[in-house]
């Protein structure tokens, strides 16, 4: 158990070394990349090598039949393409083009006290609660 | 077109994908951070330590980082903030929505080769790039 929870947390430092990294806890960056008027190519080069790198991890560790510490492969089970996919990703583009955050570079920078990562954070969360509310209140 | 260098971001990149890789090799699991917050507000997720363990991982991290280098979280957006505040919960709701965000849907679910994926990583890169063509026709990002 302990183990697990090590390991988890080792690929959740990685993970946020490389946001680091790759600049993408910078919000002008992310925007930078999003403006057609001045481009900055960053984000896509942090996108084109972590989907190459990612690819080739799975499809390596696909050929098991069980993950190390688990005993099977926790895939996403949606597979249809419908209106709830379509309008939560166009409402995220739009949050995510307007101030430049995503939830991994504003939790990294919230946890690290800064203000305005923890301003797009504590709302990130409201955002949440107020789909699980909307949820619970249509279901 | 700005001039970028072109190593961090693809030495960035290259940490998360081996990151992501890891996780499901060890776990099984998406590297998928607006999941794995979710999941923090729900008391029924059974993963969940694993799930509080990977995104501790990542805020200490940070930490760490900003102890040594402070100046990379120096940059803000110069957008106001109520701006920011909106952009908070519209990110929230609509990653919860459609079920995932940069990584979940954009590395990870790209890197699966996933149709849902792939059509949402798509749009809202398309919804993000008219968000800031409309935040410069109105002057607000200079």
């Amino acid at each position: 158990m302990i183990g697990r929870a090590l390991l988890a947390g080792l690929a959740g430092a990685l993970f946020g070394f490389g946001l680091v990294l790759s600049r993408m806890i910078d919000p002008r960056r992310v925007q930078g990349f999003l403006d057609l008027a001045d481009w900055d190519p960053t984000l896509l080069l942090v996108i084109i090598s972590a989907v190459s790198t990612t690819l080739l991890g799975y499809r390596l560790v696909l050929r098991r039949k069980r993950p190390l510490l688990d005993v099977r492969f926790h895939l996403p089970i949606a597979t249809e393409i419908d209106g709830r996919l379509l309008l939560g990703a166009a409402l995220f583009g739009i949050g995510w083009g307007l101030a430049g955050y995503c939830p991994g570079p504003a939790l990294t920078g919230a946890a690290v006290g800064f203000v305005e990562p923890l301003v797009v954070f504590g709302a990130l969360l409201a955002g949440s609660i107020l789909f699980d509310l909307y949820r619970r209140f249509t279901d | 077109m700005q001039s970028i260098n072109v190593i961090p971001p693809l030495v960035g990149g290259a940490l998360v994908g081996v990151s992501a890789g890891g996780y499901w090799l060890t776990h099984g699991r998406i590297a998928g951070v607006s999941g794995l917050c979710a999941s923090l507000l729900d008391p029924t997720d059974r993963a969940r330590g694993v799930k509080a363990a990977f995104l501790a991982g990542l805020v200490l991290c940070g930490a760490l980082i900003a102890s040594m280098t402070p100046s990379a979280f120096a940059n803000t957006t110069s957008v106001p903030v109520a701006a920011v505040i909106v952009a908070g919960v519209v990110v929230g709701y609509g990653s919860r929505l459609g079920n995932g965000c940069t990584s979940g849907h954009g590395v990870c679910g790209m890197a699966r080769l996933s149709k849902r994926s792939i059509v949402a990583t798509v749009l809202f890169t398309a919804t993000g790039f008219l968000t800031v063509a409309a935040l410069r026709a109105v002057g607000v990002l200079s």
